[in-house]
């Protein structure tokens, strides 16, 4: 079992680490059920990419492989967000759009911290989250502005997400330490750009803004919904029965 | 969502600054962007790529097989129209 991180630091790689394991691993189980094989290796590379960057983040938080795969549900850091199930595929492009969107506002910042690991990340990071953000407005707006059928599942893919957004800007006391060591940037300097951002490209794709709902929080805190369990039972099954197996 | 109706798109990469686009394959897309962007992640996943091309493949104007003959052999027979004559510097690529 891992311990649970107690420097802010550490805690924040492990939560920008999580981000990126957790939504790859999700969007991974597309692969080889794409709904066309454009669109199948589409999103293998977005998944290789979240992977790539969990693997960076991870291996500065501590040992990549033992945190990737053998913590339990309640030591993950990741947003909910990220967890939420695949739906079809215009709910995984929704997730894919508040993520993304989020995560590249923040890594524009995050090249600017203080600290030189982050740093470099961001820079790294920052163009290919900019080519998942691109993707997810190009389907967005095309799947809102399309069909009867792919509008109503495009409106149906955002509603499912959507409450997750306000944990993206939640500050808590261990990402206020972080703030203020300016290791991570503020997310709440950056949540008007990125609702009128989203609001923008809904806008392009004749799509209603979803209704405000009930915020659901918890994840940085390890309260993850029931989704991540078993996501993890498949992620972690073989490491976990094999301990000592090698490529 | 199906991608049987999509159409056809040529892909052509420039690999690096100087060279020509080359003909790499096709890829299905509803529209010219993303077509580009499938164009990106199936053909230039491995650093293949500088430029992309898309091109629609109904767009394409191509020769009739059957008029092979009169197009393409009557220059057979014209080798000094090669220029194999000439000793070409190793140091000069692409050629």
């Amino acid at each position: 079992m891992a311990t649970i991180a107690v420097d802010p630091r550490t805690e924040y790689l492990l939560r920008l680490g999580d981000d990126a394991l957790v939504l790859g691993q999700r969007v991974s189980e597309w692969t080889g059920h794409g709904p066309v094989l454009e669109v199948d290796i589409s999103l293998a590379n977005l998944a290789l990419d979240l992977i790539g960057q969990a693997s960076l983040l991870l291996g500065e938080a501590g040992d990549g492989d033992q945190l990737a795969f053998h913590r339990d549900v309640l030591d993950f850091r990741n947003c909910l967000l990220v967890e939420q199930p695949n739906g079809d595929f215009a709910q995984t492009i929704a997730r894919h759009l508040l993520y993304t969107t989020w995560q590249h506002l923040l890594l524009q910042r995050l090249q600017q911290s203080s600290d030189k690991f982050l740093s470099d990340f961001a820079h790294k990071a920052v163009k290919e989250t900019a080519y998942h953000r691109d993707l997810a407005n190009e389907w967005t707006i095309r799947l809102g502005d399309g069909t009867e059928e792919s509008t109503r599942r495009m409106a149906e893919g955002l509603d499912w997400n959507w409450r997750f957004i306000p944990e993206l800007f939640e500050v808590d006391e261990v990402l206020q330490a972080a703030i203020d060591a300016g290791i991570a940037p503020d997310p709440r300097e950056f949540e008007d750009e990125y609702r009128s951002a989203i609001a923008a490209v809904l806008k392009e794709g004749q799509l209603e803004p979803p209704a405000e709902q009930r915020p659901l929080l918890g994840g940085r805190r390890g309260h993850h919904s029931e989704h991540l369990g078993h996501l993890l039972a498949e992620m972690q099954f073989l490491p976990r029965t094999y301990p000592d197996a090698k490529w | 969502m199906s991608g049987h109706d999509w159409p056809l798109w040529e892909v052509f990469v420039r690999s690096k600054g100087g060279l020509s686009h080359r003909h790499v394959g096709s890829v299905h897309a509803p529209d010219s962007e993303l077509a580009l962007a499938h164009a990106r992640d199936t053909y230039t996943r491995r650093l293949e790529g500088v430029s992309i091309w898309v091109v629609p493949s109904a767009e394409i104007v191509a020769s009739d097989p059957e008029q092979a003959g009169e197009l393409f052999e009557p220059a057979e027979s014209k080798i000094y129209r090669h220029p194999t004559f000439y000793d070409i510097p190793d140091e000069v690529k692409h050629i």
